[in-house]
């Protein structure tokens, strides 16, 4: 058995031993790691509901749960999934992690405030667990009212408070992003040095500073009228319930590009590095991700359609849904020119990289189809959105996620995971995948309402199929937390840069010290500068 | 970072237009203006709030990136109120029922 | 340069470089803060466009029951509080340690009238049955759904906004006992600096509020 480093050398791991050194932490990359663990646990607990829903759904009657108990499953499976595992993931653990490094300071802005943000996160989770065991939520993630306010006899005011509480933790990350990026870069480090991840998250953080309030205040609303009966959303009193959904939405929207930019930002790491040249078109893609992050906030009545918006309404965020598309094909179209001529290698994250572009550009695409009214009407609330946005919730962010985890793992923990094994379960992970989901958009297609429990006999082939997908997917899932916690111990000792990568994170130690670098460094290189690093120890296992 | 630090009597005579603001809109609502009503009460909301962000809270001597923040956030202001009314303000308008 | 091994002071924390950067670092971290709370009232903001351009005939009257001459008041004592507090600032500053206290308790104090009027004018619509819920009715009204509406909106925009108040209080009594103790000094006050920014804004909704809730149409003369 390796040690991990040697004895001698402080890095942030070893400074400092006992639990109260890292639930009183101030240390951005320790805070990273205590995100790493909480947003594991809410992924497994979002991925049990979602084995639950399709073993459910392997047969046309169903019979294994009743429809009550399938109303909460999709439930809190969608916000475990999406407020508790995916808005934090990449921000939270690799944002926090890296984006102080790469700019080349000490720490974010706010330390203390990182800190908070994760105790936010986990009481937050703590309501949100405490729903799910008292009884649960049965009104789906989206909480549409009069069934929230009114009619819903499950824990909604529990989960609401989740999710207002864990709302905080996403604002004050992205407060302490967007001071960090404006005043903590490194001398020579000018905005168009910056790598395209801090670039990414910089967007995102804009995102959740601007968007989340307004979910706060809807949740506010929604336990006002649901405790107080106050009529704000209630039309016997003359409210609209549409009100809640705009409201809502305003920020779910947006939310998907927190949850997606990030996972660009990585991507164009990956993409980078394992091509070993420059993105193509930095700028374009720099400001992509800004235009996206702006766009984004424009749409949101796209989710609306079928309500009693008005059809002029209708008309514009329909329009609005196709320029949002523009800036991301952008970014697709760049990836893809970065590959042109580069030398590529095959490591895991690149494979994850490459399983983003493909899935995320079938998912964006069949979000140009759901953007169009007409064809909307046909499918909204069927299986084809809800194919929709897996293909870019999970084909596109976790496989990111995935794939940055594995880039940075040597980073983070000084040990290298075994590449076999990782490619494999990439492999296995990308087909599991197609399979749970590509049926899941002929199904839509036909008519298979999503949220309901029974279905009709024709459709059950496919959905069969979609839960052989998900076990097959589950696998794929399992099979990295072994061997990550297995490289632990056991895993080749990483050197500085194993990937021969650029970015100020790999001019430091393996783990880094625990002021990331010794000495501030002086920034006189553009962003991807292959000349700068030599080929030192690039290892692909 | 304000190096430049206003006087006393800047302060006291912004307050005394603020005062001033107030007692004009007080009074201005007793006035029958129609559908300009709460134009003006708006109007008037956005000198006094201008007036306590430029004095009050120094944005006058602030970084261009305090005004682009400031800037920004009524934007987006602008952007939740008129966009939803999108939806409010046309209803009905294409004659079908329900829309 | 090995930063790290520098110590500590309130001044100048380990993960900045200098004094300068830490305190732009904070103002720009309270002016993002505070865009966050432009966006949490703006929903509120939002519900108030919405129902009040759908039932405009109700909402004036609603808004008639309201005491203008009270709310006209209490406005001006909240000025007053903004104008109290910028001087406080400006006393930390020049490094005037008495003034900056004695503003500071004349902020707060200013504060505290302001809620104790709102207190008195919530506690008058609740005599009045004018609170939503079981027990609500409006006299003068056919539609008392609306009515209800406005005093939803009044009840959660003025409320959010006195809660805002009280957490804004709460940071002057913590800054009150630093100044107290002289923690600030003309190289260091942030923390006036800011909770100044907070208060100017809870100011800046109210100004606001008060046309919106209070001057409805009020030559309809109710």
């Amino acid at each position: 058995m390796t040690p991990a480093v040697d004895v001698e050398r402080e890095t942030y791991l070893n400074a400092g031993h006992d639990l109260k050194s890292w639930l009183l932490t101030k240390d951005h990359k320790r805070i990273g790691l205590l995100y790493l663990f909480t947003i594991t646990l809410f992924f497994f607990l979002g991925g049990a509901m979602a084995t639950m829903i399709r073993l459910e759904l392997m047969t046309p009657q169903g019979g294994l749960v009743s429809s009550e108990t399938y109303n909460k499953l999709f439930t809190m499976h969608g916000v475990a999934m999406i407020f508790f595992f995916l808005i934090p993931s990449i921000p939270a653990v690799l944002g926090n992690f890296f984006l102080p490094m790469m700019i080349g300071a000490r720490d974010l802005a706010f330390p203390r405030l990182n800190l908070i943000s994760w105790y936010l996160l986990v009481i937050g989770g703590l309501f949100a667990i405490f729903a799910m065991l008292a009884g649960g939520v049965d009104t789906g993630w989206t909480f549409y009212t009069p069934y929230s306010t009114t009619y819903s006899n499950s824990w909604v005011i529990a989960t609401a408070l989740g999710i207002f509480v864990a709302g905080f933790s996403s604002i004050l990350t992205g407060l302490n992003f967007i001071v960090t990026v404006h005043r903590m870069r490194a001398p020579g480090m000018t905005w168009f040095r910056l790598p395209l991840f801090v670039w990414a998250h910089y967007a995102t953080a804009l995102i959740q500073v601007l968007g989340t309030p307004v979910l706060a205040v809807t949740i506010v609303l929604l336990l006002c009228e649901r405790l107080l009966h106050i009529g704000i959303f209630d039309p016997k009193l003359g409210g609209d319930p549409v009100l809640f959904q705009h409201m809502f939405w305003f920020y779910s929207h947006p939310a998907v590009y927190i949850m997606v930019l990030p996972a660009m930002g990585v991507i164009s790491e990956l993409v980078s590095t394992f091509s070993r040249k420059p993105i193509f078109g930095y700028k374009i893609v720099a400001f992509s991700s800004v235009a996206i992050a702006v766009l984004g906030f424009l749409v949101w009545g796209h989710h609306l359609f079928v309500s009693t918006q008005s059809v002029y309404a209708g008309m514009v965020f329909s329009f609005l849904s196709y320029c949002v598309a523009i800036p991301s094909a952008i970014k697709v179209f760049n990836w893809t020119a970065t590959l042109y001529k580069g030398s590529i290698s095959y490591a895991t994250p690149m494979l994850y990289a490459f399983g983003f572009v493909g899935l995320f550009t079938i998912g964006g695409l069949t979000g140009l189809f759901v953007a169009c009214l007409g064809i909307d009407v046909h499918v909204t609330d069927t299986y084809f959105v809800v194919a929709h946005f897996h293909y870019i919730m999970v084909g596109g962010a976790i496989m990111a996620y995935l794939g940055g985890l594995h880039y940075w793992w040597p980073k983070m923990t000084g040990r290298m995971y075994p590449e076999m094994w990782a490619r494999l379960s990439a492999g296995i992970i990308f087909l599991g995948f197609n399979l749970t989901f590509f049926p899941q958009f002929i199904l839509g297609y036909l008519g298979m309402p999503r949220r309901y429990h029974v279905y009709p006999p024709e459709f059950q082939v496919l959905n069969v199929m979609s839960t052989a997908g998900a076990s097959v997917l589950a696998v794929g899932y399992l099979m990295p937390m072994i061997y990550f916690i297995w490289s632990l111990r056991y895993g080749k000792v990483a050197p500085d840069n194993p990937w021969g990568a650029t970015g100020l994170e790999w001019k430091t130690a393996s783990p880094p010290p625990l002021h990331n670098f010794d000495e501030t460094p002086v920034v006189t290189h553009a962003a991807y500068d292959y000349s700068t690093v030599t080929g030192e120890g690039i290892d692909f296992g | 970072m304000t190096e430049h630090i206003d006087s006393t009597k800047t302060y006291v005579l912004v307050f005394v237009a603020l005062v001033s603001l107030t007692v004009l809109t007080t009074a201005v609502a007793f006035v029958n203006l129609g559908d300009f009503s709460v134009v003006a009460a708006l109007a008037i909301a956005v000198c006094k709030m201008l007036l306590v962000a430029l004095f009050f809270m120094h944005v006058r001597h602030s970084t261009q990136l305090t005004k682009l923040v400031l800037a920004g956030a009524m934007v987006w202001l602008g952007i939740l109120i008129l966009l939803t009314l999108t939806d409010f303000a046309t209803r009905g308008l294409a004659g079908v029922p329900g829309r | 340069m090995a930063s790290h091994t520098r110590t500590e002071t309130l001044a100048l924390r380990e993960q900045f470089d200098t004094e300068a950067q830490q305190k732009d670092a904070s103002t720009l971290g309270m002016w993002i803060f505070l865009i966050t709370e432009i966006m949490f009232f703006g929903g509120l903001f939002l519900a108030y466009t919405v129902y009040r351009r759908w039932y405009a005939d109700i909402f004036a009257v609603t808004s008639s029951s309201l005491n203008v001459y009270i709310g006209a008041a209490n406005t001006l004592v909240l000025l007053s509080s903004s104008l109290t507090m910028v001087l406080a600032v400006r006393a930390a500053q020049l490094g005037k340690r008495k003034a900056l206290v004695v503003f500071l308790i004349l902020t707060l104090l200013l504060g505290g009238v302001f809620l104790g009027v709102k207190a008195y004018e919530w506690n008058q619509k609740y005599v009045e049955h004018h609170i939503p819920g079981p027990d609500f009715h409006f006299e003068g009204v056919a539609q008392q759904g609306p009515a209800q509406l406005f005093f939803s909106l009044y009840f959660a925009m003025t409320g959010l906004h006195a809660l805002h108040m009280v957490i804004g209080a709460g940071l002057l009594i913590v800054l009150i006992a630093l100044a107290a103790k002289g923690r600030f000094s003309a190289s260091y006050m942030t923390p006036v600096d800011v909770v100044g920014l907070y208060w100017h804004f809870v100011d800046i909704v109210w100004i606001f509020l008060f046309p919106l809730l209070y001057l409805i149409d009020r030559h309809l003369g109710r």
